[in-house]
């Protein structure tokens, strides 16, 4: 747990969380290994986990009848990777594939609701880095729709 | 002191100033034509006073005079038979050096692909009578716009060294006249051949002229004429001092670019945009606006192409056409534009103003926008709160 | 009174003396398709062969006799000047046919005009290419450069952001990039199909891969306005001032010696004091509507 505490607390994600805090997170979190080309979480699944991206490329990717899958974005080490824990109905908004091989820190979604009840120091500490994290993936997401390579008609 | 142009720098020594009688006159006339050039002056035309070609002083508009405000012109009567008793109409010299039309390039189709035709038809040579300081500084800041830039232009060059300019200061300035603002007028500075003023009293009607260059000396050299006394020194300067005190507008000019700079979203715009229609006539009369279109066209065969350049203004909805649509889509983007370039960036382009009070934007604006109260306005009103905080523009390089 | 020619006119070529309104003849030598709706030409003069000197970021004027002519960006290597270099995008009539030439045709070259990138600067600098869709044909010539000299320059790094796979330039030359162990390249495009295993996300998401001195990097930008917009707030965000970034604008242009005024943003013409500006030059126009 020491070497995942440090882990953390050297994350720029984590940076500036009390280092109490930073032990419970470390208690939370397991490391995971995918494959390449097996899926995180699909669309729907229930939202038991985020993810700290520790090696290797994780891409989100929407399916609609009809269509090939499209890649809307892919996420790398130092990433992290799912914010819909927070709101309900806490459910998976996208599939999410290794594209190679991937080891990342797993975090209990359900034991962190939990706590962040309880403790809501820690709910908002955590609440103010996802609004960002949120925020910063809204305005790239905003950019992609702009299609500014397109040509207009 | 402007650089390059084809005009030889004034005498650093004030030549000294001669008389030239009304009945002497038709002399200059013909000391002109004799040397090739075709006079072009002042006439009255459909209710105005135009700029024109003028077959002898009898085109001349004698005892008129002009009435100005904002989208309001009309000629008048005068008491006595001044030839030069008015300020400036709706026509500039700039026809005669950036050509509402003109052929930049032609071209010819061939087995192996294409090639120029030349056609050498060098520009007429003309001497231009009456031109008002406003106007000339216009030139010379055409001239800063087209020789002096890193790209000169081969037409405006070949037709600026055929112009002979007889520039005159004003004593009768228009209603909505600012030179004086602009410290352009209303005594001409420089960049003449020769420079008069008119005096007309009850029993005389004669003209105090000085020489700028050799080539006006020579001409001169054909008028009867006769070194001024200091009474008649004396009645064309007072002439002229007076005018500077009657201008119809004025223009407070410092700091104008840093002040606008830190205005670009000012609601001010909206108030003139509201009023102004983007017609582009203040661009069609203003004697430095400059901007045209250069368009290729082709005859009906395909076989013979041609480079045009004909007059444009950023008016157009189209001027700022790229990627499918254009940049200044409104009236409110297309207006600030214009001003900004005649009193803000023209510095930072050229290292003058654009605009030289000469008014004609304010009398032939058919919604009456008067430039002078639009910069009154933005000069009165704070910036807005975000433009106040901003970074200080970084000095024009 | 005489408008200062400081830093930017030393990144000028030679000035012709030419009537820079009449076009110089050329030929298309090579061409070849980078994608459905892109074209690279190499043209080479027409009579006698001579040296086609300019500045990387500079652009000539080409002219399809009878159809109109177009400003394109230079993207060929500085150290190969007997031809010029364009990459053209097929998205108006004049493009359209220019990308309808074939080896051999005859066209009209005007230039080259311009302000390129600052390259006497970034000597010794760090360099940070950040390019979208086309805006990565006038940093071709940067890199061309910056490889043949590599020695001159610290770390590089080229972010390339383009709209998918697809719509991929410069491929063999991009692949040879990433493989230098001295360039750092990181391409990324808006969407792709799962077979696609690099980045997806928009390019400014690049800028937080690269590990950036603020105090001795330059960053080059170019692409759709929108873009260069964002790029800029990113690079700023991790530090970097408006002073070491350039940007490469673009306004419709029609004679390209700054003469007749189209092309006009705020205090420049984009043809004579651009299209390479520094940022800083233009802090109180850019990101402003309608300018």
């Amino acid at each position: 747990m020491h070497t995942l505490e440090t882990f953390l607390a050297q994350h720029p994600f984590f940076a500036g969380m009390a280092p109490h805090q930073l032990q419970w997170l470390a208690a939370c979190a397991s490391n995971v290994r995918f494959e390449a080309g097996t899926y995180l979480f699909h669309e729907g699944d229930a939202a038991n986990h985020f993810y700290a991206i520790r090696q290797g490329q994780v891409a989100l990717e929407i399916v609609a009848p009809g269509f090939e899958p499209i890649t809307i974005e892919t996420l790398e080490q130092g990433d992290i990777l799912g914010w819909s824990w927070l709101v309900p109905p806490y459910t998976k908004q996208f599939d999410a594939r290794a594209v190679d091989h991937v080891v990342a820190l797993a975090f209990d979604a359900a034991c962190f609701r939990a706590k962040c009840e309880q403790d809501p120091a820690l709910g908002y500490e955590l609440l103010k880095r996802f609004a960002r994290l949120i925020g910063q993936r809204l305005q790239a997401t905003r950019l992609q729709l702009l299609d500014v390579y397109g040509t207009r008609p | 002191m402007r650089k390059g142009g084809p005009m030889d720098p004034s005498p650093s020594t004030p030549s000294p100033l001669v008389t030239i009688e009304r009945r002497d006159i038709p002399a200059l006339f013909q000391a002109l034509t004799a040397r090739g050039y075709q006079v072009v002056g002042p006439t009255v035309r459909d209710g105005a006073i135009v700029y024109d070609r003028l077959a002898g002083p009898d085109d001349l508009p004698a005892g008129w005079t002009e009435v100005q405000d904002a989208a309001q012109y009309r000629l008048a009567r005068r008491r006595d038979q001044a030839l030069f008793g008015y300020a400036v109409g709706p026509r500039s010299w700039k026809s005669l050096l950036l050509p509402p039309e003109s052929c930049l390039w032609r071209g010819r189709r061939t087995t192996a692909g294409f090639e120029p035709i030349k056609e050498l038809t060098p520009p007429p040579r003309c001497a231009l009578l009456g031109v008002r300081p406003c106007d000339l500084k216009a030139l010379e800041i055409l001239d800063t716009v087209f020789l002096n830039g890193p790209f000169a232009d081969h037409g405006y060059a070949q037709r600026r060294e055929r112009l002979f300019i007889v520039a005159v200061h004003c004593t009768q300035p228009g209603g909505t006249c600012f030179c004086a603002s602009m410290g352009t007028g209303p005594h001409a500075a420089g960049g003449y051949d020769l420079a008069w003023t008119e005096v007309v009293g009850p029993s005389r009607h004669y003209f105090v002229a000085e020489i700028g260059t050799a080539r006006g000396a020579a001409v001169l050299r054909e008028v009867p004429s006769a070194p001024a006394t200091a009474v008649e020194r004396e009645a064309a300067a007072c002439r002229v001092t007076d005018a500077a005190a009657k201008m119809g507008r004025t223009v407070e000019t410092a700091n104008l670019p840093a002040l606008l700079d830190r205005r670009l979203e000012h609601p001010r715009w909206d108030d003139v945009a509201a009023r102004c229609l983007a017609c582009g006539n203040c661009t069609s009369v203003c004697p430095t606006c400059f901007c045209a279109a250069v368009t290729d066209v082709t005859d009906l065969t395909g076989g013979r192409a041609e480079r045009r350049r004909t007059w444009d203004s950023c008016f157009t909805l189209g001027f700022s056409y790229i990627h499918g649509g254009s940049v200044r889509v409104s009236a409110k983007a297309r207006y600030r534009q214009w001003l900004l370039h005649k009193f803000d960036t023209w510095q930072a382009q050229f290292g003058t103003f654009g605009c030289v009070g000469c008014g004609r934007c304010i009398t032939w604006c058919p919604a009456g926008i008067d430039v002078t109260e639009e910069l009154r306005a933005l000069r009165a009103a704070p910036p807005t709160p975000p433009e106040m905080t901003q970074e200080a523009p970084h000095a024009h390089p | 009174m005489a408008r200062a020619l400081k830093g930017p006119s030393a990144r000028r070529a030679a000035v012709s003396l030419r009537d820079p309104m009449a076009p110089r003849l050329f030929r298309v030598r090579r061409l070849r398709w980078e994608t459905a709706d892109v074209a690279t030409f190499d043209l080479e003069p027409s009579g006698r062969p001579h040296p086609c000197g300019f500045a990387p970021g500079q652009f000539n004027m080409l002219y399809v006799f009878g159809v109109g002519e177009v400003p394109i960006s230079i993207s060929g290597d500085p150290g190969a000047p007997m031809q010029f270099v364009h990459t053209v995008h097929q998205v108006s009539v004049v493009t359209s046919a220019l990308c309808r030439l074939s080896r051999g045709t005859t066209l009209g070259v005007r230039g080259p005009f311009g302000v390129g990138w600052p390259m006497a600067e970034a000597q010794g600098q760090d360099l940070v290419l950040v390019a979208g869709g086309i805006g990565l044909a006038p940093l071709r010539s940067v890199l061309c450069e910056l490889v043949r000299h590599r020695e001159r320059y610290g770390r590089i790094a080229l972010l390339y952001g383009t709209r998918s796979p697809e719509d991929l330039l410069y491929r063999q030359e991009l692949e040879r990039w990433r493989g230098r162990v001295d360039l750092e390249v990181h391409v990324t495009v808006d969407r792709a199909a799962p077979e696609w295993r690099g980045h997806v996300g928009v390019v400014t998401t690049l800028v937080r891969r690269v590990a950036m001195d603020p105090a001795k990097t330059l960053a080059m930008v170019c692409g759709p306005e929108v873009m260069m917009r964002f790029a800029l707030q990113e690079l700023q965000k991790h530090g970097l001032p408006p002073g070491r970034i350039f940007l490469s604008m673009e306004r419709n242009m029609h004679c390209g010696i700054g003469l007749c005024g189209h092309c006009q943003y705020g205090p420049i013409f984009v043809c004579r004091d651009g299209p390479v500006v520094r940022a800083d030059r233009l802090a109180a126009w850019f990101g402003k509507r309608e300018v």
